[in-house]
């Protein structure tokens, strides 16, 4: 079996607790990651499943290092970056790329799509070329050449999310992060988005981390599942092999709790007492 | 027995003219509950609002008739209309934080309304607010009732907000998307304490979601919106087992369903999307040419 794209061993994050934060002097710590242990195949897309709370997002957050681990280690590429400093980070920055969840917050207002999208590509020397680069990132998005000098407001939900993967694209990464990208969007949007990303993950052979709530959304999308709850890994296993045995009681109370598009009068009675 | 809620050729438009409700019509019978499903602009939440009287200033009701248990909305005095809606509605929001006043505690908030609007005395509201929160299994009424919303997870602040809007006994909830913020687990509990509390307390609920599976589990009755305009209605059974509309398909086909990945998660196909702006603007040419 080929070497996984990412071998993450007792990853522990801990973050300042603001809430408990005195009027003088710093935050005292939170541990929001607890010890994980966990492998990125390469070529596929893992989904990385929990509820609010669960770390879900700064486990992403720590794969592209846009935090810094308290302990462990983060191979990506069999290089350890967990502590890497940022003029070391730098040259992987354009094989980590990522998606999030609302592209209203995370496309500049004042900049055009052509631009937005070509900004990446400028930063990593291949200003050449700039608006054939452009052209082929709107067109395998799906969008109309049209919409380069676009800016995000004249956009719709799923059209910016469009420009999103474009953006996140448009380096060809080695990894992708995308992070509950079709949480805020109608199903009929979501259904969209979700058929792009399945295609063009196969397609470019890309490596990705799902971060999504829907269980519903993982099975379609993911060929293995990380399970998390309060910062712990639950269970972790291939995405079949998951929703036909889920081992652990917190997966299959996760599961029953989804209310599936089919009338089942039963599901809203209490459970029996066993 | 007149019907709880009667809703006949809503129709509501912005200041540009933009028709937001096209003649919207639905009935519900006491203790029933209706589902109002579509996506974002599909019109629910107005619906909603337009029921309770708390439309945006930029939405105008241009034509229709509502009507609560029989009396006719639109013929009363505004202030008798709100002391009637105030009576007999009730609303759970979908973000219970933004609903409550940070800055006072649970139990003044929920007694207070029992006893401006319902005129009730500071104990038989008291008292009342503690049966319903055990109705909710809250088991630590004091604590609660004490507490700043912020102090609550969104679970607890949901459940405090279902027992106030049961409370004065209405006969109608207006349920706008309550559960849509809540975690899959947490979502089911405040699903059952919904339907358990209905079911006791014989409550119509107009049910506003986005979501298919919610539809399926908790309602009797189902309105599929677009752009405004109900395009099915139907009893849930019915509508799960031979969805009719091709919207309706369309949705359903769209909506994720583990058990059936790759039968689900379909987009919602161009023809469907064309056959709906045909029929909003053939019932717009329609509209027009009866308002001049």
């Amino acid at each position: 079996m080929a070497e996984p794209l990412f071998s993450v061993r007792g990853l522990k994050v801990a973050l300042p607790d603001m809430t408990r934060k005195p009027l003088i002097g710093r935050a005292p710590l939170v541990e929001i990651l607890k010890g994980l242990d966990f492998d990125l195949p390469r070529g596929s897309v893992t989904g990385i499943v929990g509820e609010s709370g669960s770390g879900k997002s700064t486990l992403g957050r720590a794969l592209v290092r846009l935090l810094e681990p308290s302990a462990g280690s983060i191979s990506f590429e069999g290089r350890d970056i967990a502590h890497l400093p940022e003029a070391e980070l730098r040259p992987l920055r354009r094989d980590l790329q990522m998606i999030f969840q609302d592209p209203m917050s995370s496309l500049n207002p004042r900049r055009t799509i052509a631009s937005i999208i070509a900004a990446p590509l400028r930063q990593n020397g291949l200003g050449d070329n700039l608006k054939t680069r452009v052209a082929e990132a709107l067109q395998r998005v799906g969008l109309p050449q049209s919409f380069a000098g676009r800016y995000r407001h004249q956009l719709s939900g799923g059209q910016r999310q469009r420009v999103g993967i474009a953006r996140a694209l448009a380096l060809s990464p080695k990894f992708v992060l995308a992070d509950e990208i079709v949480s805020g969007l109608d199903v009929s949007t979501q259904a969209q988005i979700l058929t792009l990303l399945e295609k063009l993950a196969a397609e470019m052979g890309l490596t990705v981390a799902f971060i999504s709530h829907d269980l519903s959304v993982i099975r379609r999308l993911c060929r293995q599942v990380i399970v998390m709850r309060e910062g712990r890994i639950v269970e972790a296993s291939a995405t079949d092999a998951l929703f036909e045995n889920p081992k652990e009681a917190y997966t299959r109370d996760l599961l029953a709790a989804i209310p599936l598009p089919e009338i089942d009068a039963d599901w809203l009675r209490p459970k029996a007492p066993a | 027995m007149s019907a709880c809620l009667d809703i006949t050729n809503l129709s509501a438009v912005l200041a540009n003219g933009q028709r937001v409700l096209r003649s919207v019509s639905l009935s519900l019978q006491p203790g029933e509950v209706r589902a109002l499903v579509g996506e974002s602009g599909a019109g629910k939440t107005m619906i909603g609002k337009a029921v309770l009287g708390v439309l945006p200033s930029s939405v105008r009701i241009v034509e229709g008739n509502m009507s609560l248990e029989g009396e006719d909305l639109g013929r009363l005095q505004p202030r008798a209309r709100r002391t009637l809606i105030g009576a007999r509605t009730a609303l759970i929001p979908q973000d219970p934080l933004t609903a409550l006043n940070p800055s006072r505690r649970i139990g003044p908030q929920m007694t207070d309304r029992l006893v401006r609007i319902l005129g009730w005395n500071g104990d038989k509201a008291d008292k009342r607010v503690r049966q319903l929160l055990d109705e909710v299994q809250i088991r630590d009424p004091d604590r609660v009732l004490k507490s700043y919303p912020h102090e609550l997870s969104g679970g607890m602040r949901q459940r405090v907000l279902i027992a106030a809007a049961f409370a004065a006994e209405p006969r109608l909830i207006v349920a706008d998307e309550p559960t849509t913020a809540l975690d899959v687990t947490v979502q089911k509990q405040i699903l059952r304490l919904i339907a358990d509390l209905q079911r006791e307390h014989g409550t119509a609920i107009l049910f506003v979601t986005h979501d298919l599976g919610v539809v399926a589990k908790i309602s009797q009755k189902v309105s599929v919106l677009y752009a405004g305009k109900v395009v099915e209605e139907a009893d849930t059974a019915r509508l799960f087992e031979a969805p009719l509309h091709p919207y309706t398909r369309a949705l359903m086909a769209a909506t994720p369903r583990y058990t059936d990945p790759f039968a689900s998660l379909k987009p919602v196909d161009e023809t469907v999307l064309a056959g709906l702006a045909a029929e909003i603007a053939a019932a717009d040419q329609t509209w027009r040419h009866l308002h001049g």
